[in-house]
Formats: structure tokens, C-alpha cells, sequence
């Protein structure tokens, strides 16, 4: 099955735009607080599996956005019942997403207006 | 507080994301087991899928630190850990960087502060030099300074350029100031209006000469510098008004210059106004050196033209007296040919220094392939550590930036220690360094010296630390670990880049030195010069002056001289005395002028010009400048002011054929003047310098009629060097005792600048032994140091192949074989860096050519000797190694390791 990875190592897929795995993180924290592979997991179903999370930039993305105060942890359970981090979003991390949200759908709608304007 | 709670909060921080990657994997390999893998398969899959887990955790890890940084002082720890488990390792290297940047260091100081560094005026690259080229003046014009101006010239030139913002004309000289205690004689320099300006330094204290200085009629007055204020009156502010008196005449203190300041490149302890008289002057003599401030914007082509439009108003606006043709100087085709006045000062000292920079910028890569040899063999022996650390998934970037950590730091370590060898050097080299090497009392350690060692030590470091990184940041580990199997030998590759670098280092070694060999020969050869005087270590040289204020008579000046020639030759262990208008090789040329031999046609009807000394009865006895032919004056020659000269050899060869033909003939000055009879013909004498060819020369007698006046009259040089052959010369006490003997001739006499006509001559080569010694030194250096990378090398391969050492000696090799099949290695070696070497030489030689005196660039003999000193060394570094492998024992080798 073809999938976009977010943020892949390898060049020979496409990545997403900057931010676009940030964006994702975002919003699927601000559903419920997740731990790391449940993120993972989330987004692939989500996207009906086009889209996949490489771990290989999830957790730095995590641990940056942690740094920045977009996201807090703390010692959680996994599914399994397992001590793992769950991750939440904070406040400044709500503000950021929406305002991330706004600037994306109007790069968007210019993606879209361009493209329409080619097929005409 | 804060660190350690930020450390501790740091490793909570480490551990959740551990935490978080494990549990990511064991979820997924649970995930994977329930689609039906066993367990095995699935923890593999999910640890495929996930990647380097180690990677993962160190970039999650960096979000939290400095990640540059902290990794680079990770690695800077492990270096400095296995540096100290390896003292010896560490002890040769830093020495060898430290020795090495801080020769290098010290070189360029000098480089920094005495080329590159604008002179200590402001607004420098203003200043020009005003020398004049005049092909048609002979020796007047000197090879390197060009015509000097006369005062006319200077008068002409400052009313009428349109290029300059102000120029000048000085010149040096001594003066006596009598009247407080002994009497002292100073170093002057003589300065016309405008010198001041152009160079744009202000007094510390006074003011400069007005213009009312400068007027001949008006009050004297003199400026002092720094040293002599400081020296003479303990920098009293209350010196300034105050009266000394210099050479007989009353002059007023005006003003103190700053601590450094020269003219030019004069060290003076007095300025003197030159108060030309701008009503009467001539077109000559040509004795005062120009300096010019171009208008902003102006350059030097510009101001030639501008002067060169001034040459014919010159020569209209003066003459020589009535009668003479003031365009007779149309004929010397002077034309200005200004230079920056930088150019003017440094002299032809550049070619020296950059050949030295270039020779320790040689050591410096030599030294720099012994420490790459030593990492790479220190790389080697981590071969499998790194191929293992690659493996585990360590970047290629990330070993070579390890790799590189450890050269850099050792650079910078080793820079450190150069600092202190620079400082060291610096004394040494100022202690050792040619008198004549301009500005050297401003060479230091500075600011750009200190950011050259940090630049040097982290090139070098990523220098020698980037032949291991190339060899091994990429090593496959599978050939790695493999071939570190104990049983093979050092493969071909492995050797390969050690090879080069000897081969490398051999040619390098080569070029130094065939240089130091070249210069040892040109040195030989300046030394195999007749410079014609003999026994210089036992001729005691001193100059005395007796100014028109002491003494007016001419004749008297002539009988004073004799007095102490007279007295000086009663000092114990005296055997004979003279003197002359100047000795050789002292800088000092006392007249140059034509000189017509009868019944000899010229071309242009005017004789060439010829330099012109004035000497005593026994000069050139006491100096030991051979007769060839004739005979000397005598000082009834003199007093009876008899029309004789003496010629030099070269001039009696050029004229007549012979010296025995010239004595007898006739010569003389002017059409006007009377024929003077040739009494003697001497050896040439090298006027000049040891590397400069003989100027011929005639000898007047050292009283004479002047040929410069209208009406007939008595002239003597007043300025002359007494010459006085003693075995001991030099000696303080011999010093004190021929200053009273001048002193009672008359007490108002001071004598200066004592030195014996070794040191003159000595000072004459000074350049060349310079260039010398710094040479030898580099090419010792480099030949130690070869001879340490080709031993390296050899040993190495030994140690390396060991067993089959073994292998070979337990099938019947012969010790002496084997001997042999490594010498020939090293030998094989050498022979390539010989070969590129010499091909280097011979192209690099040629920049050297202005440095070399008598031989060739490519002398034959310095061709064939360093090859076969590099090859003696080589076979002597690799016999020791190859001894100690013949000397293996089999059963030993093939058990060991």
C-alpha cells in the first residue's frame, strides 16, 4: 500500500511541508493525551494508513516540542499496562496549534487556488 | 544550584525517552505477535521498523542540549583520557606541533610586524620616496635608492608640484655637543621644511620647526628624541626653551619627538633644521634623500609626471656657477622614479623573510606528515574499534569528527606550547637577527601573532588528523574486523598511505635542504672574496669629525689628523695607523665624480664618474689593502700638496692594460685642473659589500687643492675613519687609551662609532649568515625529522609482519636477505621522494636566485650531495628496524601474539 511518511529519511519519498508532523502531533494530542506508539498508531488509522509517522523523527519532534512548552509528560500506562510517558497538550501548546491550523488552511486554499487555475 | 537540578532534571529526561522507545518497540512486537510471528521474528521486525534505536535516542537526546558542544567535549574528554594512557605518543607529537608552529610563529611575527604592518606614520600609504633615476650618473646613483636630490631640487620641486601635500629632504649625520661634562656626540638626522609634515608625527611635547627655523640667519634650534630626552635631561618637560650647544654653536630646544619615531628609517637623538640658504644654491650636490605626502587621491605615477615636468625648470632656475652649462645633467636622463615610502624602508629585506617563512612553513608540513604517520598508526591499532563502533551504527561523520577532535585539540595544545618556543624564538631571533633587517625593534608578539598560532594549530590539526579520517571514517566494516585477523600480514593498502607520506616528507626534506645547502655554499663563496683589506680582526676603525667651528684652516684640520695619527701609533702594541675619507663596506661613499686620463677621447666628451676617496700615508698598509704596483703617498706628498693619485687595480687595467703600465700616466678631474701624476696602483676593494663588484676607485691625497672653487684653495676632508692595526682591537681597555690619545691632540674631539673592520665586514654578510643560519637550521630540522618518518615507517612494518618474519627465517631466508629487503624498501622510498624533490628544488631554487652569490641555482655539487645524505640517512634509519626483524626469533614469532 502507498503511504506518505511524515518527515522521512528517506529521500526518495516525499515528505510533508515543515510542521506538518508537528500540526498532526497536535492535533491528536488535543483528542486525548497518548503515549508515543499510540500516536503513531493514531495517525496511521486516522489518515486511513496514508499517512505514517517515522519514529526516527517522532521523538526528537516530541522531545523539541517539550522543550517549547507545546506538550507536558508524565508517567502513564500504555494499553498494555505498562509504565510509559504520556504526552498532553498545555495551553501554549492549544494556541500554537490553532494558530498553526489557520496559516495551513490558507496555504491551502493558495495550494488549491493555483492548481485550479492550471487546470483551467 | 540551578545546573545541577537543570543536569538532574536532564537524565529524568534521558530516561523517559528510553522508556518511551522501549515500550514503543515491546508494544509493537506484541502487536506483530498477534497477527500470528513468533516472538523472535516479531521483536526483529519491530526493531527493523523502528531503525537505530541508538541514533533515535541521541537525537531525541540533543533537543536538550548544545548538541555540538556537549558532543564535542564527549569527545575531547576521550581524547584527552587515551592521550594520557599514551604519554610518550602525546610527549613526540606536542612537541613536534609546538617546535613547529612556534618556529613558524615567530617567523611571522617578524613577517607581520616588519612587512605587512604599515609604517608608524599616519596615513601611511601617503608616503612616498623621492628617488630619482639617472642611468647617465654612475655610481651616484646607487642600484637601490636611486639619485638623491640636491637642495635646489627640493626647493623647486616643494614651490612648483601640484601632487603633494608637503615634501621634504633629509639626511643624517653627527654633531658634537660640547659644553656639559665630556663631550658627546649624537646621531642627527638633518631635516628641511616639510620633512615634519609629510611625515605627520607630533611632538610630545614642544612644537615642530617653523618655518623661521629653517631660515640659515635665524636662531638655531634642534628637536630632541624620546631616548635622548629621556637619557640627557630624565624627560624634564623643563628641557624645552632650554640652550645646548652642538658643534660649537648655541642651539634652543623646541620640541621632543614620541618614543619610536624615526625619519624613515634613521634613528636620530637629535633633529637639526638643514636651513638651506634659498638664495644661494647650485644645481648639486646630490646628497639629501626626498619624502613626499601625495594630495588624497594622488598617486605615484601621477607625482612622477608632475616632477618629471620640474626637471627642466630645475636646470633652469639654477646652475653650477658662471661659466658652467646648467643642462649638463640633461645628459645623467634623470627621471622620477617615487616609490612608497614602505618599499623604501624594508629595502630587498622581503625575498629573505618570505624564503625563511617558506622554509618553516616546510618544517611545518614535515612535521605535520610525522604526527599524520603517528595517527595513522595510532588509527590503525583502533582499526577494530572503530569498524565495530560503524557497525553499531556509528556515522561516518561521527567517526571522523572524533578522529578530528583528537588531531585539532592535540593542534591546539600544541599551539599553547608554541606560544611559549614563539616568545623564546622571538628573543632569539631579535638577539641574532641581522642589524640591517629593517624595523626590527618593532617586531613583538601581537594580537594577529596569537590569532596566526590558533589558526596554524587548528590547520595543522585538521591537516594531519584528515589522512587517518580519509583511511578510516569509511573503513567497510566487514574488511575491517576481518582482516584483523592475526595471521595475515599488513596488507598492501594499510602501507600505502604511510609510503606516501615518507615520500612526501623525503622530497620536502630534499628541498630544505638543497636551500641551506645553497645558502652554505653562497656563503663560502662570499667568504672566498678578496674584499681587499686583510687581518680585519686586528684593524680597529673610528670616525672623527672636526667641524669648521673648531677648526677653519684646512691645513690645520690635515695637521691635527697627523698629530693623531701620530699619537695613536705610539699607543702600545700599535703597528700602524691612516686614515681615509671612508673604509669599505661602512655604508659611506665620500665623493663621486668624473675623471678624465690623458689622451683618452670620451664618448659625449665627458669621462664617467668614479668614486673618489681621500687617504692618509698608511692607510692602506694599516688596512691591509695590497700595493700592486707603485708606491703610497708620503707626508711630504700631502703637505707639499703634490699633484699624484693612487688608482685601483681595476681602473688601471680598464685605462692602460696592466698596473705596472699605469704608474706614471696622467688623469685629472676638470679640463680646468692640472694632470695629477698615478703614483700606485692598489687591489681592488669591495667598496660596497662582499657581494657587490668593485667600483674603481682613485685615492687623493687626503690634503688637496679643491677643484670646486673658482679661486685656488686648500681642501681636506673633515670627516674622516681612522684605521689602526693593534692586536688588540676591539678591547675596551686599547678603546679608553686611543680616546685620550685623540683627546690630547685636542680635548674638544669626540671619537664614534669604534668597531673593527671585522665587525664591518661581518655586518657586510650579515643578511646572508642570517638567511644561513635560519636555512641550516630548517633543513636540520628536516632532516631529523625524515630520518624519524622513514625509521617509523620501517619499525612499523616490522613490528607488523613479524610473523611472517618468522615464516620466512623458519623456510631459510638469510638474515642478511632480510636485512636487506627492508633497507631496499626504505631506500626504494627515498629514491621516489628524491626524485620529486629534486624536480621541486630545481623550480623552487630559482625564487631564490637574488639570495645566492658566485653559484648557480642549480650548483651541481648541492644536487648530487643532498640526494646521497638522504640516502645514507635512509639506509642508517632502516637498518636499525631491519636488524631488530633479522634478529627474530621463529619460534617465537610464529607462537607469539
Amino acid at each position: 500500500m502507498r503511504y506518505y511518511p511524515i518527515m522521512a529519511k528517506n529521500p526518495e519519498r516525499r515528505d510533508l511541508f515543515p510542521g506538518a508532523l508537528e500540526i498532526m502531533i497536535l492535533q491528536s494530542l488535543r483528542l486525548r493525551p497518548m503515549h508515543g506508539y499510540a500516536l503513531v498508531k493514531h495517525i496511521k488509522q486516522v489518515s486511513d494508513n496514508l499517512l505514517q509517522v517515522e519514529e526516527g523523527s517522532l521523538y526528537p519532534a516530541l522531545q523539541r516540542m517539550l522543550r517549547e512548552g507545546l506538550l507536558e509528560s508524565e508517567t502513564g500506562l500504555s494499553a498494555k499496562g505498562r509504565p510509559t510517558r504520556i504526552y498532553s497538550l498545555t495551553d501554549a501548546g492549544v494556541r500554537h496549534l490553532e494558530r498553526e491550523v489557520v496559516s495551513f488552511e490558507k496555504m491551502f486554499s493558495g495550494i488549491t487556488r493555483v492548481l485550479a487555475v492550471a487546470r483551467a | 544550584m540551578q545546573i545541577f537540578s537543570k543536569l538532574f532534571s536532564r537524565r529524568r529526561r534521558y530516561d523517559d525517552i528510553s522508556a518511551s522507545i522501549q515500550e514503543h518497540i515491546q508494544e509493537r512486537t506484541e502487536e506483530l505477535m498477534e497477527e500470528g510471528s513468533s516472538r523472535k521474528q516479531a521483536e526483529q521486525a519491530a526493531r527493523r521498523e523502528f531503525g537505530n534505536v541508538a541514533l533515535m535516542q541521541e537525537r531525541s537526546r540533543e533537543v536538550w542540549q548544545w548538541a555540538a558542544l556537549e558532543s564535542t567535549l564527549a569527545d575531547l574528554k576521550l581524547t584527552l583520557r587515551r592521550l594520557s594512557k599514551s604519554p610518550g605518543f602525546a610527549v613526540t607529537v606536542l612537541l613536534t606541533i609546538a617546535l613547529g608552529i612556534g618556529a613558524n610563529t615567530t617567523v611571522f611575527s617578524v613577517i607581520n610586524s616588519v612587512l605587512l604592518k604599515p609604517l608608524p606614520y599616519p596615513e601611511s600609504g601617503q608616503l612616498a620616496a623621492l628617488s630619482l633615476k639617472a642611468p647617465g650618473a654612475g655610481g651616484l646613483a646607487d642600484i637601490t635608492n636611486g639619485l638623491n636630490l640636491s637642495p635646489s631640487m627640493y626647493l623647486t620641486f616643494s614651490e612648483r608640484n601640484k601632487t603633494f601635500q608637503s615634501l621634504g629632504v633629509w639626511t643624517s649625520g653627527t654633531a658634537n655637543v660640547t659644553g656639559v661634562g665630556r663631550p658627546e656626540e649624537v646621531h642627527t638626522a638633518l631635516v628641511s621644511g616639510g620633512v615634519l609634515e609629510t611625515l605627520g608625527t607630533l611632538p610630545i611635547a614642544g612644537r615642530w620647526f617653523s618655518q623661521a627655523d629653517q631660515d640659515p640667519r635665524g636662531a638655531k634650534t634642534v628637536m630632541l628624541s624620546y631616548g635622548y630626552w629621556q637619557r640627557r635631561f630624565g624627560g624634564d618637560r623643563s628641557a624645552i626653551g632650554r640652550n645646548i650647544q652642538l658643534d660649537a654653536q648655541t642651539g634652543e630646544i623646541v620640541g621632543v619627538m614620541p618614543r619610536g619615531f624615526k625619519v624613515v628609517d634613521r634613528e636620530f637623538d637629535m633633529l637639526v633644521p638643514l636651513a638651506f640658504d634659498t638664495k644661494n644654491q647650485k644645481l648639486a650636490p646630490f646628497g639629501y634623500e626626498g619624502i613626499g605626502r601625495l594630495k588624497p587621491g594622488v598617486t605615484l605615477s601621477q607625482a612622477d609626471a608632475d616632477v618629471a615636468r620640474l626637471i627642466p625648470v630645475w636646470m633652469d632656475s639654477w646652475s653650477n656657477g658662471p661659466g658652467t652649462n646648467p643642462h649638463f645633467y640633461d645628459r645623467w636622463r634623470i627621471t622620477p622614479a617615487f616609490r612608497p615610502l614602505k618599499q623604501r624602508v624594508l629595502g630587498n629585506v622581503s625575498g629573505v623573510l618570505w624564503t625563511v617563512m617558506a622554509t618553516v612553513g616546510l618544517v611545518m608540513l614535515i612535521a605535520c606528515t610525522n604526527v599524520a604517520n603517528l595517527l595513522l598508526v595510532r588509527a590503525e591499532s583502533r582499526q577494530q574499534e572503530l569498524a565495530i563502533r560503524a557497525a553499531l551504527g556509528a556515522g561516518r561523520g561521527r567517526i571522523a569528527r572524533e578522529l578530528l577532535t583528537e588531531s585539532v585539540s592535540l593542534g591546539l595544545m600544541g599551539g599553547v606550547i608554541a606560544v611559549g618556543v614563539a616568545y623564546a624564538g622571538l628573543r632569539l631571533l631579535t638577539s641574532i637577527g641581522p642589524a640591517d633587517l629593517p624595523r626590527l625593534s618593532e617586531v613583538s608578539l601581537d594580537i594577529p601573532a596569537l590569532g596566526f598560532v590558533l589558526l596554524l594549530s587548528i590547520l595543522s590539526g585538521l591537516l594531519f588528523g584528515s589522512i587517518p579520517v580519509l583511511k578510516y571514517a569509511r573503513a567497510k566494516a566487514s574488511t575491517a574486523i576481518g582482516s584483523a585477523n592475526r595471521t595475515a600480514s599488513a596488507g598492501r593498502v594499510r602501507q600505502r598511505s604511510r609510503n606516501v607520506l615518507v615520500v612526501a616528507q623525503v622530497a620536502m626534506a630534499l628541498v630544505l635542504l638543497v636551500s641551506a645547502l645553497l645558502m652554505i655554499r653562497t656563503f663560502a663563496a662570499l667568504r672566498n672574496v678578496e674584499p681587499g683589506f686583510a687581518d680585519a680582526a686586528h684593524v680597529q676603525t673610528m670616525r672623527i669629525w672636526i667641524p669648521d667651528l673648531l677648526i677653519a684652516d684646512p691645513q690645520t684640520v690635515t695637521r691635527v689628523q697627523n698629530s693623531i695619527v701620530d699619537k695613536l701609533a705610539a699607543i702600545p702594541g700599535v703597528t700602524s695607523v691612516g686614515f681615509a675619507g671612508a673604509v669599505p663596506m661602512d655604508n659611506n661613499d665620500p665623493n663621486w665624480d668624473e675623471l678624465g686620463v690623458e689622451g683618452k677621447a670620451y664618448e659625449g666628451g665627458d669621462p664617467p664618474l668614479r668614486l673618489f676617496n681621500y687617504v692618509s700615508p698608511g692607510y692602506f698598509n694599516t688596512a691591509g689593502t695590497r700595493f700592486v704596483a707603485g708606491r703610497d703617498f708620503t707626508w711630504d706628498d700631502i703637505y707639499g700638496l703634490r699633484q699624484m693619485v693612487i688608482v685601483s687595480e681595476n681602473f688601471a687595467r680598464e685605462n692602460w692594460g696592466s698596473p705596472q703600465a699605469a704608474v706614471g700616466k696622467r688623469v685629472r678631474q676638470f679640463s680646468s685642473m692640472p694632470w695629477q701624476q698615478v703614483i700606485g696602483v692598489v687591489e681592488d676593494v669591495r667598496q660596497h659589500g662582499v657581494d657587490q663588484d668593485a667600483p674603481p676607485t682613485i685615492y687623493w691625497t687626503a690634503m688637496l687643492n679643491d677643484p670646486y672653487t673658482q679661486e685656488p684653495s686648500i681642501d681636506a676632508p673633515r670627516a674622516v675613519t681612522f684605521v689602526i692595526h693593534s692586536t688588540r682591537a676591539g678591547n675596551e681597555g686599547f678603546l679608553g687609551e686611543v680616546q685620550q690619545a685623540v683627546w690630547s691632540v685636542n680635548a674638544n674631539l669626540p671619537s664614534s662609532s669604534p668597531q673593527t673592520m671585522q665587525e664591518i665586514y661581518g655586518r657586510s654578510l650579515a643578511r646572508t649568515s642570517f638567511t644561513l643560519v635560519m636555512l641550516a637550521i630548517a633543513g636540520s630540522m628536516a632532516l631529523v625529522l625524515g630520518i624519524i618518518g622513514i625509521y617509523g615507517v620501517i619499525s612499523y612494518a616490522v613490528s607488523q609482519r613479524t610473523r611472517e618474519i618468522g615464516i620466512r627465517l623458519a623456510l631459510g631466508a638469510q638474515k642478511r636477505e632480510l636485512k636487506w629487503m627492508f633497507v631496499r624498501s626504505a631506500l626504494l622510498l627515498t629514491t621516489a621522494g628524491v626524485v620529486i624533490g629534486l624536480g621541486t628544488a630545481a623550480a623552487l631554487m630559482q625564487l631564490m636566485k637574488s639570495l645566492l652569490f658566485g653559484i648557480s641555482p642549480l650548483d651541481p655539487f648541492t644536487y648530487i650531495a643532498v640526494p646521497l645524505i638522504l640516502a645514507i640517512a635512509a639506509a642508517l634509519a632502516s637498518y636499525l628496524p631491519a636488524r631488530r626483524a633479522a634478529a627474530i626469533d621463529p619460534v617465537e614469532a610464529l607462537r607469539g601474539e
